[in-house]
């Protein structure tokens, strides 16, 4: 099987002068209001590792799932092998020949290795299937990929590391052409991604063409012979790796032309010390670290997806409890447990994941508004509808969220109006420090704008703010402070002058920043 | 080879033994033929039932019905041997064409119309119910010579037991259960289906035909039970065996499968269908204890079992947690 | 508050058409169902019978639609109706008084409610499950405290709170409602209905924005569990005596019935109990045609069985999805609460 002689018709050449072994133009997606893909081309040589990368929302995912028939793709043609293939459904597409293993390992817990791996073609005896075969086959083929695992144990037996492996080789069994990754490491440790990297050259080595989706750029770097950068829909470019830098493909990643523009602002007259974080941290989501807040401060967080920046917002909320750290408001020691405490004190948080995180989706525009200062007031002291209305209305009107009437329900609003009418919430409870969370994600321009400047107002007022997300201009243009996250830890720190895009793309990118004094 | 997801099983064997042994060494008798044969007999309805319940709870559902489905059955038959002339053998086949159907209907409304399986078997435990009542609402005798041929079968053991057709007839499900579900395919489907329908959807488990073919199975035994309860009886009720479903679903669970689905073995559901029997013959023989202690050690047990679940459920997800890439050679 | 009796009003008008549909075949089938008489200081007619015989449907379901709004169930009502009804009996046997047994009644109750809301909220076992446990045990630790027999009792007072009228209006019928009434009131006039709403929503917003689920949780399966030991006690007060084996025997399938009749959703979130109220009028105003109309009682669960089958057909997603389709003019978004997020493992994060 491993023994892979040189496939017919090229004689000498080598494989990239192959016919491609996938070749998709011209996809096109569409969803009501958006282009979500535009006019994508991808191709996938035999042998070749390459690289899907952009930033969330970019199309990564969406062109994943019109090559594999999750969704009906709006244009394009696909070619699998030189014959066109429009597959209905991932079944489908899995027996033309393109196999996909997702981040959240889709097979099942509660079978054994073997069993998920021939659940639906388990080997039969005499109208029975036969166990004894079905583990017998599983171990020798599992052995192929480097696991030396009891296939009659359950799949959670093993280590996350070990199941990515037994849904690859799921994959691969059973299609064989193109195997594609989405973020197959995103919850690995470095050993862990090591066993997985051996895996994936022994495929490569067998002439699959695997498609590698990931927000690690080292890990891109180390395996992936081509990366296409996709951006709002877009391939804004296709390159070899061996022949560009880090710093090239996150420019590209991030787009637009990098100025070095310094934004003017008060960095100074920052107020009293509001917050102290010593050492807050948990084990495997984000290591140890500080923080010290004054009041009239933003400090923007940045970092690639899985640096840590949404994990930092959620251990300071108690959202996650953390296992070790010390915080101090106002110089005194609190506890932050739970959400709730984290309320008491003054702390909100606009989560990332607005719909399963944020807002409350069947209850009205009103009760959302209101939900954090009735729940911090408790049931008790209900504040009256004519109060309802008064907070409600204010904030409608300050943050201009648009809407036909207060009393229809959250989620009939567009993302932009679901995302002030949440910060409406927590202004509501006026808090002390703020947090957001990827505050302009998947929001239309107009509202964008707004938000940023209403950071900037709340900063005038006083509040201190912590706001992480993946658009550096953004960060650039509020942030007194940006802090960059790296594999989960602090790695930098920008202040004043120094808070460029490109600093930021610089230590993100692990690259000496160039002209920081 | 012991694995960690035979734990349930063998805590399920272990108390059986257990209680087996504090049976019998309180009282002698109990480990006579004669108790384990009448533990076959008595329970053969209760037992086919769980087998079928067993497919239903291990992929993620609950069957509500089955109850009114035996009553059902017992009550159609008896109506049918008492107004016409057809053979048991043809009204035997009937009443398990109806429940079968009945069943795959139930699992048909369930998988297209997205509802939950509580509030469709509960309609369907109304409806089962009110059409026995329809049939009879008094107990209707069997007479027919095939039934007293039928009840007359035996063979008796060393020690006066006498392990009849029914018992037999339970045995024999129990065995065909275990092999459809361990062995089978669509066994290994229900199981996927348990384990996660979205999961098993992308993995190419056909859910439609899993889902219907499930209930259709659970309806099935269901009338079986019903065809052996009216052996056992000789008689059709439609007041009959109200509340069997939640003496199946107990002996399910302490039989140690996961009430959430996907764990779980038909063999285990029949060690929980004999402890709870066992709980029964051994209050009989104390005399001196009342019968609803049966319900209130039933209710511990099942309330022991979901906790020890939890708990291995936490276990897992914890070692996970811990587990590194240990078992990778190369 | 204009603006919100109206939003009840039409909230409630289905139930409302199908309630006065209901009385209207009872009319056809009884001309004199309305007819109402004053005798012996009590109101008699079979109007008042309705409100009468649907009081514990009627007080169980209370409890059930707080507790379904939470997106869970509680099964053990029935077998809490019956120990509460054996606790309440057994304490006026041993010479308590009639208020002591009430008391004693609703303790009972609020420790099982105690017990459902513990292991839901914080050992984190489904609804389903979690209940079932009581529902299976719980007749058993009623018959242990009535040992085994129908334990008769003639306190005037425990009785009159089954049998005796306030004000010539039989005291089942002024119970439910002033309860039904309080509580709803309760709920709206508090923030409660709306944290219980939005747990019931989206359990991990609520908890983000810093709402105690895990307290209201309890909170809800213990109201259950008072609800459903009042209606044990009336109804062990109506036959004079409590009745381990069939005390609210399958009443927690007609209180979730009455519930799912009120329009609320199974799937949580928003819920009035005066709809559910109504749902219990409704059940107990069917099996009045049925009675009245001289049907045989036999066909009571036939029907039950197609109300349900037919309410759940309406309230489908699927169904309402295609009912969307139908009308697909309008600018709304589709209704996507049911989005098909991929599920990859069977237990839900909890944490």
């Amino acid at each position: 099987m491993t023994e892979q002689t040189a496939p017919t018709g090229t004689p000498t050449g080598t494989d990239a002068q192959d016919a491609p072994m996938l070749h998709a133009k011209g996809i096109s997606k569409f969803f009501p209001g958006t282009i979500a893909l535009d006019d994508v081309e991808l191709t996938l040589h035999r042998g070749e590792v390459h690289a899907l990368l952009g930033e969330n929302g970019a199309g990564k995912s969406t062109l994943i799932k019109c090559l594999t028939g999750a969704y009906k793709r709006d244009g394009g043609v696909i070619t699998l092998d030189g014959e066109v293939i429009n597959p209905a459904s991932t079944a489908e597409s899995q027996i033309c020949g393109i196999g996909t293993v997702y981040q959240e390992v889709n097979l099942l817990p509660n079978l054994t290795v073997a069993e998920n791996l021939y659940l639906g073609r388990q080997p039969m005896r005499g109208g029975l299937v036969s166990r004894k075969r079905m583990v017998a086959e599983a171990r020798r083929v599992l052995r192929d990929y480097g696991l030396d695992v009891d296939p009659g144990e359950p799949l959670t037996r093993y280590s996350v590391a070990v199941q990515q492996v037994v849904a690859i080789a799921r994959a691969v069994e059973m299609s064989g052409k193109v195997l594609i990754l989405d973020e197959p490491t995103a919850s690995l440790d470095r050993d862990e991604v090591q066993l997985l990297f051996s895996v994936i050259r022994t495929l490569k080595e067998r002439g699959l063409a695997i498609v590698f989706v990931t927000h690690f750029l080292d890990q891109v770097f180390e395996i992936s012979d081509r990366a296409t950068v996709l951006r709002n829909g877009r391939v804004v470019g296709t390159r070899v790796l061996s022949t560009v830098s880090q710093h090239d493909i996150v420019t590209l990643m991030l787009g637009r032309q990098l100025e070095a523009k310094v934004h003017d602002r008060q960095t100074g007259a920052a107020g009293e010390m509001l917050l102290e974080v010593d050492g807050l941290g948990k084990r495997g989501m984000l290591e140890p670290f500080s923080l010290a807040l004054r009041k009239g401060e933003v400090v923007g967080l940045a970092g690639l997806l899985g640096s840590g920046r949404t994990e930092t917002a959620n251990l300071l909320f108690g959202a996650v409890p953390a296992d070790g750290g010390v915080l101090k408001m106002h110089g005194k020691e609190i506890r932050v447990g739970n959400p709730r405490e984290a309320v008491r004190h003054g702390f909100a948080l606009c989560p990332e994941d607005r719909k399963t995180e944020g807002i409350v989706g069947d209850l009205s525009v009103r009760d959302n508004i209101v939900l954090a200062l009735q729940a911090r007031q408790g049931w008790m002291r209900p504040l009256s509808r004519a109060k309802m209305n008064e907070i409600a209305e204010h904030y409608v009107r300050t943050l201009d969220i648009r809407l036909a009437s207060l009393d229809m329900p959250i989620r009939l609003l567009s993302g932009g109006n679901q995302q002030k009418a949440l910060l409406a919430r927590w202004l509501a409870t006026s808090p002390d420090f703020l947090i957001l969370d990827e505050p302009t994600r998947g929001i239309d321009v107009g509202a964008h704008a707004e938000i940023i400047a209403l950071i900037e107002t709340l900063r005038q007022q006083g509040m201190s703010l912590l706001v992480a997300s993946s658009e550096m201009e953004e960060l650039v243009a509020y942030s007194t402070r940006v802090i960059v996250l790296r594999d989960r830890r602090q790695v930098a720190e920008l202040t004043g002058a120094e808070i460029t895009a490109q600093n930021i793309v610089h230590a993100i990118a692990d690259e000496p920043a160039r002209g920081v004094a | 080879m012991i694995r960690s997801t035979h734990l349930p099983l063998i805590v399920t064997l272990v108390t059986f033994v257990l209680a087996f042994a504090l049976c019998g060494s309180q009282y002698p008798a109990i480990l006579s033929t004669r108790v384990v044969a009448n533990l076959l007999t008595d329970n053969a309805f209760l037992g086919i039932v769980a087998v079928g319940m067993t497919f239903v709870i291990l992929s993620g559902g609950i069957d509500l019905s089955v109850g009114s489905v035996i009553a059902f059955t017992g009550v159609f038959l008896a109506v049918i041997l008492r107004d016409t002339s057809m053979h048991p053998l043809m009204a035997f086949a009937l009443a398990l064409i109806i429940t079968t159907a009945f069943g795959a209907a139930m699992g048909a409304t369930i998988h297209y119309l997205e509802m939950p399986p509580f509030i469709v078997t509960l309609a369907g435990m109304f409806l089962a119910r009110g059409a026995a009542y329809v049939l009879s609402t008094d107990s209707v005798p069997i007479e027919h010579e095939f039934y007293d041929v039928l009840q007359g079968i035996y063979w008796k053991a060393a020690g006066g037991g006498r392990f009849r057709l029914i018992g037999g007839v339970m045995v024999l499900t129990f065995i065909v259960g275990a092999i459809v579900a361990h062995r089978t395919r669509f066994g290994q489907n229900v199981y996927a289906l348990g384990g996660g329908p979205q999961t098993a959807k992308l993995m190419g488990v056909p859910l439609a035909q899993t889902t219907i073919g499930i209930y259709a199975i659970s309806g099935g035994l269901a009338g079986l039970a019903g065809i052996v309860f009216s052996l056992y009886t000789s008689a059709g009720y439609s007041l009959a065996t109200v509340g069997v479903e939640l003496d199946a679903i107990a002996a399910v669970v302490i039989g140690g499968t996961l009430l959430s689905g996907g764990y779980g073995f038909v063999a285990g559901t029949f060690f929980g269908i004999m402890i709870m029997g066992l709980i029964q013959t051994y209050i009989v023989f104390d005399g001196t204890l009342s019968s609803w202690w049966t319900k209130i050690v039933i209710g511990m047990l099942l309330f022991a079992f979901i906790l020890l679940q939890k708990g291995l459920i936490w276990a897992t997800t914890a070692r996970k947690r811990r587990a590194t890439g240990s078992a990778a050679l190369s | 508050m204009a603006g919100s009796t109206q939003g009840l009003l039409k909230r409630i008008t289905p139930q409302l058409i199908i309630l006065a549909a209901a009385l209207l075949l009872n009319v056809i089938v009884f001309p004199d169902f309305f007819h109402v008489d004053f005798r012996n200081g009590r109101l008699f007619g079979n109007i008042i019978d309705v409100l009468n015989r649907g009081a514990p449907t009627a007080l169980l379901c209370i409890g059930m639609t707080l507790v379904i709004a939470t997106r869970g169930i509680d099964l053990s009502v029935g077998a809490v109706m019956a120990i509460a009804g054996a606790t309440a009996a057994s304490l006026v046997v041993d010479g308590h008084g009639w208020f002591t047994a009430l008391i004693g009644a609703l303790a009972t109750g609020a420790i099982c409610g105690a017990w459902n809301g513990v292991l839901v909220a914080v050992l984190r076992i489904q609804p389903i499950v979690a209940t079932l446990v009581l529902m299976v045990a719980g007749r058993g630790v009623a018959q242990l405290i009535t040992e085994g027999t129908i334990l008769t009792f003639l306190n005037p007072g425990l009785i009159r709170l089954g049998a005796g009228t306030i004000l010539g209006i039989p005291t089942a019928i002024v119970i439910w409602i002033c309860l039904g009434a309080f509580v709803a009131f309760a709920v709206r006039r508090t923030a409660l209905g709306m944290l219980i709403e939005s747990i019931g929503i989206n359990e991990a917003s609520s908890r983000l924005a810093g709402i105690n689920s895990r307290v209201l949780l309890v909170c809800v399966y213990l109201v259950s569990g008072l609800c459903a030991a009042l209606a044990g006690v009336i109804v062990a007060a109506d036959i004079k005596g409590a009745d381990a084996n069939n005390a609210g025997l399958w009443l927690e399938l007609d209180a979730i019935l009455a519930v799912v009749i009120g329009g609320n959703s199974l799937l949580g979130g928003r819920f009035s109990i005066i709809a559910s109220l109504l749902g219990a009028m409704i059940i107990q105003s069917v099996n009045s045609v049925i009675l009245l109309s001289g049907m045989p009682p036999e066909f009571n669960l036939v029907i039950k069985a197609v109300l349900i089958l037919g309410i759940l057909v309406i309230q489908s997603p699927k169904v309402s999805y295609l009912w969307y389709m139908l009308r697909a003019s309008g600018p709304q978004p589709q209704p996507d609460r049911k989005s098909p997020r991929p599920r990859t493992t069977p237990e839900e994060k909890t944490q």
